[in-house]
């Protein structure tokens, strides 16, 4: 998902028998769907992870504004347009929200950032796909987007107050994401023999990388039992992945477009789409920084932050000798 | 330098007259920078009239290993409901 | 001279178009993330003035153009932005000043616009200047603070305000387009707000501790569409590229 493969602490999950008092009530809280809150006691390990998730989350939200970010300049409508940029708009916002979360587990925004930019920490493996043509603004939507949503939403009950609270905005907010994604493939869809081939071939370009952003299957993982346990995870990847095949067919037969798929069939017993699984070689090469785009996303966030240094200090600097000058004055 | 603007928590009034509420934070350089942040960030689908930033490392929180002794003794004061109280219905209205 | 009413739409909306597009250019790539998010609202701001002057602007012409059709299907000499919105983002501090350079006299020519004895004009004037005292309160905020910031940042907007000077002088040279409509009443004589534009802006100069340039010199022709600079061409290609490519497609 927006984050992926996020590894917990610890080789097993304990039972509540093996845990000491703390512990314990700490994990029997989470098991009544109570919530953790900042001044809470929690263990090294869950306050540790939840800064990875929720620092991958955010870092996925603000490099995921450059693919989409690529068009805003090119947008073929002022509605287009300032549709496209509100959309974009507020990814930078829910990155914003992300970071806010992290930061109440004791890290800075600017030490995330520094993770991010020296390639320590991760971000979702979808962005480091190129956005070619415009079609390809209907497909992040709609597919992208939709992935996205089918994690997110079960993540406003997460287990951490801060992230639920985030994720509750974060949803509220994106629901136009995705429908915009859509109306942008209806009208590519409908269209001009060009644009229903273009049409296509963002479906074409972008089934697989969607179906990766669920990470591989975790039902044998550790650290996906350790995160489920804890409540910061809530679906194994499979389940969602399914759950997004089975939303999504249906409506690329509405807008007359073919999955990518010769496998995928309606599988009437298991009241599911059987499907193939994209190519988990290329997944962990895009995820190790061999995507078709990493050098370019990490070097674009790299220059706007080194250049914006010289802003966030003069700023700042102005603040304090503000300050300095009123307490004279007084 | 490396100065992280600070922290600051934005709580915002509704168009409908409840009290400001809390609903995020974020960072400026100062608290006029902040407000204006504020109304960037989190009024973008009208949700305000009204904003307070306050720094995050002025606020003072209650702890949480307190919850028993501040909490817990409102629990068993449940005259102070108007559940507590059997009004007949021929008493009308109240 | 052709309908000075078109031609004044024309002006108004391509200001915004351009300096939205300019503004737009930042999504993403901002100092920090709080900023990134209040410029792409500038820019939808913008871009949402560009929509009401620029469908005036066609329906005032009659010929059944749009704002789209006029944003992306007219040429470099079509255009009537002034040169200032046209100028390269450069540096945040370069955009900044650019913007409230083009605010401080947006703001003035604005409020004069509210008075306008054009009902259609006075009401997109009323709803801009909302939206354009807030700009211009956010980009003086910026460019005080970081003219008194630190040795950098204020080296940097004192070369920005230099850049930038010499495309102050447009906004406030009237031709006869501004003198038909200042004698219907449709909009205000352009040269009767610079002194309230260089009180204003002297105010927040001082403040900032940046230098006003000596000279007054003016580059001229964007206004008129006699003369664009080269930037010009480049956005238009980038902006109207699909609209060009794919004429008979609707988006």
């Amino acid at each position: 998902m927006y984050a992926q493969m996020i590894k917990s602490t610890g080789k097993t999950v304990k039972s509540l028998d093996e845990m000491d008092p703390q512990e314990r009530a700490f994990q029997e809280r989470i098991d009544a769907g109570g919530k953790i809150e900042p001044r809470d006691w929690m263990p090294e390990g869950y306050r540790k992870t939840l800064i990875r998730q929720i620092g991958q989350h955010a870092h996925s939200e603000i490099v995921g504004q450059l693919p989409e970010g690529n068009w805003i300049t090119r947008a073929p409508t002022l509605e287009r347009k300032a549709i496209l940029l509100a959309k974009v708009q507020d990814e930078a916002g829910h990155g914003l929200y992300l970071y806010c979360a992290a930061e109440t587990l004791g890290v800075s925004r600017d030490d995330l950032t520094r993770d991010l930019l020296s390639g320590k920490m991760k971000y979702s493996s979808i962005f480091n796909y190129p956005t070619l043509t415009w079609a390809d603004m209907g497909a992040v939507g709609w597919l992208v987007d939709g992935a996205a949503i089918m994690n997110q939403v079960p993540l406003q009950r997460t287990s951490y107050g801060p992230y639920a609270r985030a994720m509750v905005r974060i949803c509220k907010e994106e629901s136009f994401h995705q429908r915009q994604g859509f109306d942008i493939m209806m009208k590519m869809a409908s269209g001009t023999e060009a644009q229903r081939k273009m049409a296509q071939d963002a479906l074409n370009r972008f089934w697989y990388p969607s179906l990766m952003m669920f990470g591989p299957s975790d039902e044998n993982s550790v650290h996906s039992a350790q995160n489920m346990a804890w409540k910061i995870k809530m679906n194994t990847n499979d389940e969602l992945r399914q759950k997004f095949v089975d939303q999504t067919v249906p409506q690329a037969e509405y807008l007359g477009l073919t999955v990518p798929d010769a496998h995928l069939k309606w599988n009437e017993e298991r009241g599911h789409y059987d499907f193939s699984e994209p190519d988990w070689e290329e997944f962990f090469d895009v995820l190790n920084g061999n995507g078709p785009c990493s050098k370019e996303r990490l070097e674009a966030r790299n220059k706007a932050w080194d250049d914006g240094a010289w802003v966030r200090d003069g700023l700042m600097a102005h603040a304090e000798k503000k300050k300095a000058r009123k307490l004279a004055a007084e | 330098m490396q100065n992280e603007w600070p922290l600051w928590e934005v709580f915002i009034r509704g168009q409908h007259g409840l009290s400001h509420r809390h609903v995020g934070s974020l960072h400026a350089a100062d608290a006029e920078g902040a407000i204006k942040n504020a109304r960037d960030v989190y009024t973008r689908r009208n949700e305000g009239v009204s904003i307070w930033v306050v720094e995050a490392s002025a606020i003072a929180a209650s702890s949480p290993d307190e919850k028993g002794p501040l909490y817990e003794p409102s629990n068993d004061k449940i005259y102070r409901h108007p559940t507590f109280y059997d009004i007949p219905d021929d008493a009308g209205a109240m | 001279m052709s309908d000075p009413l078109f031609e004044f739409l024309c002006r108004m909306g391509d200001n915004t178009l351009v300096l939205g597009h300019r503004v737009s250019e930042w999504c993403g790539t901002a100092p920090v993330l709080e900023e990134d998010i209040a410029l792409a609202n500038t820019a939808l701001d913008l871009i949402g003035q560009t929509t009401l002057w620029l469908n005036l602007a066609g329906e005032v012409e009659g010929r059944g153009r749009d704002a789209d059709a006029l944003a992306f299907r007219r040429d470099v000499w079509d255009f009537r932005n002034l040169f200032l919105v046209e100028q390269p983002n450069g540096d945040f501090g370069q955009t900044m000043m650019r913007q409230f350079l083009f605010d401080s006299w947006h703001r003035l020519y604005l409020t004069g616009l509210t008075e306008s004895s054009d009902a259609r004009i006075s009401a997109i004037a009323e709803k801009s200047l909302k939206e354009v005292s807030y700009h211009l309160d956010r980009a003086t905020d910026t460019v005080i603070g970081l003219g008194d910031g630190t040795e950098e940042s204020h080296a940097r907007m004192q070369a920005a305000l230099d850049r930038l000077w010499p495309f102050v002088g447009e906004m406030f040279a009237g031709d006869a387009v501004d003198a038909a409509l200042a004698r219907q009443g449709t909009a205000p004589d352009p040269a009767k707000l610079r002194s309230g534009f260089d009180e204003q802006v002297g105010k927040v100069l001082a403040e900032a501790t940046l230098v006003r340039p000596d000279s007054d010199f003016a580059h001229k022709g964007g206004k008129t569409g006699t003369r664009h600079s080269e930037h010009l061409g480049h956005m238009l290609a980038q902006m109207q590229w699909l609209q060009r490519a794919y004429p008979d497609a609707t988006w």
